[in-house]
């Protein structure tokens, strides 16, 4: 009989508790450590094995019983080192003899809780059904009374207008004869013309050197070599000096954020710029923690990122939920549209970024009657963020499909859907199907969308997933090096690598996109809001979005 | 695709070379309506020319309520024109119970008033009847303006001009558009019938106009309410030339470059580069991204072809001073002028817009890219 204390470990989780189970193979294994070196939260362990074994060495049988000592690899069921399941371990071992299994049974929420401390992560909602966007078909094929064009050898014009987009009677025109001329002494608002998928706000300090170095690199090289005008977000926390010194800081949108980080190195490098910012987005909130603030946790905050910030290191750098300074939507947006436009002589344009919320239309509103407001950027449910609670993640926000939509009828009610642009953000390519997603956007009414987990993934190999797979990048431990600042992490990351990948990204969305338009008969002007081209086997959905039902 | 026969001369013709114009195109095509819009009207209505004229179609219900509504307006009938039906074996076509192009004295109050009080008047008083006929398809009116008649009707357009007794020549004008309809799209409604008029502007278009949707909530959200309707695609090309040339007053050559804008390098050589950068992003959602050809005309008289840059749908004009016909294929311009300079035909680029001054006394090419 065993002892009674063999068997009291009710104080302890089972590791069908956790969302990974750890696969260890013994007969494959050399022990090398590898597994447990690179396991960012050490849910791996050498482990001592105590083995009973029974042989016989006779040629009848003659059990006998050894005792043996093994080493081996063992998961802990401590809730704080819980398998992420990254599979860092796998990618490492040698011999495939260990791999994290994904536990549809777990109960990790019920415990990840310790200490009164909510579970907090990074990454996006862990929902893997397929998103509204996924479900979009594209239905109005050209065919014979409209022919197909040939995505291959077709002109095609897949640019978009960001900026304020003024009204054809308000322009300031007049016919002299035959011909129309420009009246002098007019302001008309700036406008980019860009390519329709952006890569969304992440800071540096969010993202590692690397990572972002990357990114800037990648888009600088479409726009300079390939001619493709793809643009970048920094996210709020500043930009590299030598960035902003620039010829290439027109390829970028500097964000301004509640906590202004990097703002006056910015604002200090004015007089030494040699372009303007492709535009200037002020964050008022973000879809993956919709009303919550951003942290910049100490251990990320280290020279580079300091200086860029404009902070002493190693401190919590806090961005509160909203613009301290500001109590009105007509102080919080209006004034700072218009501080940022006199920054740069009303020659940039600037735009608000909001999570997606039921209340988009009245920011909408008040934009559409700001004639200095350069788009609205909404950021949808299905948006990832490098450090939140997990119930804001999960459980705040509002999808993007119907909110968009909504805005943009609301816009075409006013007859303004051409005046001011509308850029979707949050769960395009959530799947891998970033063109179709965005097309179906666009077709919704959206002029842009952003993208920023897809481009971590593909640029980068980032693991998570909506399985709660790694998600730590408010950790500081990325295992692939994207938002860690920990130098002997993100030097597992090859900027060079990061850029390359970025350029196919985007050559091929661009190719994807024209196999989209084409079929459609679209090749002249993006085809926003054209709806007529979308349908969706879900009726419900259909009449939400104000699309066609196909079954 | 539907065929297109459009005829402007300096002097009266009868639609009947519009009509045996699109007979001789006719080969392939179901040819499953006919729509004909008459400006500069001779005949009976030449010395009517300051009267507006409502055209259309009606059951005897909505001709209770037409006279009813117009009385009540305080429009008086001028003159009333009505088609002698004839019928023979053999044709495929369901007569209406009136057919009318009734010329009116305006409402007392009216009559000395500056044209953009009477056109608005015009347009409202179609657009009530339209409304008030739509419910149970009792009236269709097709345009109601001064010089300016529209015949509509499904069948085949050589047995509707015998149909409608056009084949005696007393209707007659000096433009004239006419489509024969290939029912593709849409099912056969009179509304969605080519060519579209809009106060002085008529339209009329081959092929179909794949971004159409986000046009027409771009012209509904215009708020003028004579952009309604749409039942066809093609509805929308009338409404743009009216918005650019009437609404915003830009020449007419802007109607191309707004609804075939330029590229964005092509722009900068156009002399009114700095202008049209601007128009083309401010009227961005109206790019009609064919392909289409488009024929239309102004209330000057000036007839037009255009076409967008994939140019799948054909288009020819040829003639001489005095009369020039522009064709969506190159047998209707035989048989419409056949007595012409051939290799003068001029078969329009996708930079081109062939314009025909009024009374068809000069032909124009103007290029897109030189402006």
């Amino acid at each position: 009989m065993e002892p009674a204390s063999r068997l009291d470990h009710n104080g302890q989780l089972t590791l069908q508790e956790f969302p990974y189970i750890i696969q260890w193979r013994e007969d494959r294994c050399t022990r090398c450590g590898r597994c447990t070196a690179v396991c960012p939260q050490q849910a791996i362990e050498p482990a001592v094995f105590a083995q009973r074994l029974v042989h016989s060495d006779s040629v009848t049988p003659m059990p006998s019983t050894v005792r043996k000592v093994s080493h081996g690899i063992r998961q802990v069921n401590d809730i704080d080192r819980y398998c992420t399941g990254c599979g860092m371990c796998s990618l490492v071992c040698p011999n495939m003899a260990i791999a994290p299994h994904y536990n549809p049974h777990h109960k990790f929420l019920f415990h990840k809780n310790l200490g009164g401390t909510p579970y907090k992560r990074g990454g996006r909602r862990n929902d893997p059904s397929p998103s509204t966007l996924d479900k979009l078909k594209f239905t109005r094929i050209s065919m014979l009374t409209d022919p197909a064009l040939d995505a291959g050898r077709h002109e095609f014009y897949i640019r978009t207008l960001l900026g304020r987009i003024p009204s054809p009677d308000k322009l300031p025109l007049k016919a002299t004869g035959k011909r129309l001329i420009v009246k002098d002494g007019h302001f008309v608002p700036p406008v980019r013309e860009i390519f329709p998928i952006r890569i969304g706000s992440m800071s540096i300090g969010a993202l590692s050197p690397h990572m972002w170095e990357g990114l800037a690199m990648g888009i600088t090289y479409l726009n300079e070599v390939e001619g493709i005008p793809v643009v970048m977000c920094s996210g709020e926390g500043g930009m590299p000096l030598r960035l902003l010194r620039s010829r290439f800081l027109k390829y970028f949108i500097p964000q301004i954020a509640s906590g202004y980080f990097g703002w006056d190195e910015i604002i200090h490098a004015l007089p030494d710029m040699v372009e303007d910012p492709c535009a200037i987005e002020i964050k008022y909130g973000q879809g993956a923690k919709p009303g919550d603030g951003g942290l910049l946790m100490s251990y990320k905050v280290l020279k580079l990122i300091a200086g860029i910030r404009g902070v002493p290191m190693h401190i919590d750098l806090a961005s509160p939920p909203t613009h301290q300074t500001k109590y009105s939507i007509e102080e919080a947006v209006a004034k700072m549209i218009q501080s940022m436009s006199m920054a740069w002589g009303f020659r940039v344009p600037v735009y608000p970024k909001i999570s997606g919320t039921k209340t988009a239309q009245a920011v909408l509103n008040n934009l559409a009657r700001n004639p200095y407001a350069a788009a609205l950027c909404i950021d949808g449910e299905d948006g990832g963020t490098g450090a939140a609670y997990n119930v804001s993640m999960d459980k705040m926000g509002h999808p993007i499909a119907s909110n968009i939509r909504d805005c943009y009828l609301d816009l075409v009610k006013q007859g303004k859907q051409n005046e001011l642009p509308l850029i979707a953000a949050g769960g395009m390519g959530k799947a891998g199907n970033l063109a179709a997603n965005a097309a179906a956007m666009i077709m919704l009414g959206a002029s842009a969308v952003d993208i920023g987990k897809y481009i971590m993934q593909t640029a980068a190999g980032c693991l998570g997933d909506e399985y709660n797979r790694c998600n730590l990048c408010n950790t500081g431990k990325c295992p692939r090096g994207i938002t860690t600042q920990n130098p002997r992490l993100y030097r597992r990351l090859d900027p060079d690598k990061v850029a390359e990948r970025v350029v196919e990204v985007f050559k091929s969305a661009e190719i994807e996109l024209k196999k989209i338009f084409a079929p459609m008969g679209r090749s002249t002007q993006l085809p926003i809001g054209m709806s007529d081209g979308l349908s969706v086997g879900d009726k419900a959905m259909a009449e939400r979005l104000k699309i066609d039902y196909a079954c | 695709m539907c065929r297109l026969s459009a005829i402007t001369s300096s002097t009266y013709f009868s639609p009947m070379e519009n009509i045996l114009a699109l007979e001789t195109m006719k080969e392939g095509h179901d040819g499953s309506g006919l729509g004909l819009v008459m400006k500069d009207l001779g005949g009976p209505f030449e010395d009517l020319k300051s009267y507006p004229i409502l055209s259309g179609t009606c059951s005897n219900k909505g001709l209770d309520m037409l006279d009813d509504y117009m009385q009540q307006a305080g429009f008086r009938i001028k003159y009333n024109w009505e088609p002698k039906i004839k019928r023979t074996a053999g044709m495929e076509i369901e007569p209406r119970d009136h057919y009318f192009a009734r010329a009116y004295q305006y409402p007392s109050p009216y009559e000395p008033k500056a044209q953009v009080e009477w056109e608005r008047l015009l347009l409202e008083t179609r657009m009530d009847l339209r409304r008030m006929g739509e419910k149970d398809n009792s009236l269709f009116v097709f345009s109601f303006y001064p010089d300016c008649l529209t015949l509509k009707e499904v069948g085949d357009p050589l047995q509707l001009s015998e149909f409608f007794g056009l084949d005696d020549l007393s209707l007659q004008a000096k433009v004239i558009l006419a489509q024969g309809r290939q029912n593709t799209n849409y099912a056969i409604y009179l509304y969605a019938c080519h060519p579209f008029f809009i106060q002085g502007y008529c339209t009329m278009t081959n092929g179909e106009n794949t971004a159409f949707v986000p046009i027409r909530e771009y012209l509904t959200s215009r708020e003028f309410s004579g952009y309604t309707g749409y039942n066809s695609d093609s509805e929308v090309f009338a409404h743009i030339l009216h918005f650019a040339h009437r609404q915003l007053k830009y020449p007419l050559t802007y109607y191309k470059d707004i609804i075939t804008p330029l590229k964005d390098e092509e722009i900068l050589d156009r002399p009114d580069g700095k202008a049209l950068s601007l128009l083309k992003k401010s009227l961005r959602p109206l790019c009609i991204d064919g392909p289409n050809m488009v024929i239309g005309f102004v209330p000057d008289g000036t007839i037009f072809m255009l076409q967008d840059s994939k140019k799948l749908r054909p288009g020819v004009v040829g003639g001489a001073a005095g009369k020039y016909a522009l064709m969506s294929e190159m047998c209707g311009l035989d048989r419409a002028v056949p007595q012409r300079d051939r290799p003068a035909d001029i078969f329009p680029s996708k930079y081109d817009m062939v314009m025909v001054t009024p009374n068809a006394q000069e032909v124009h090419v103007w290029n897109q890219l030189h402006g």
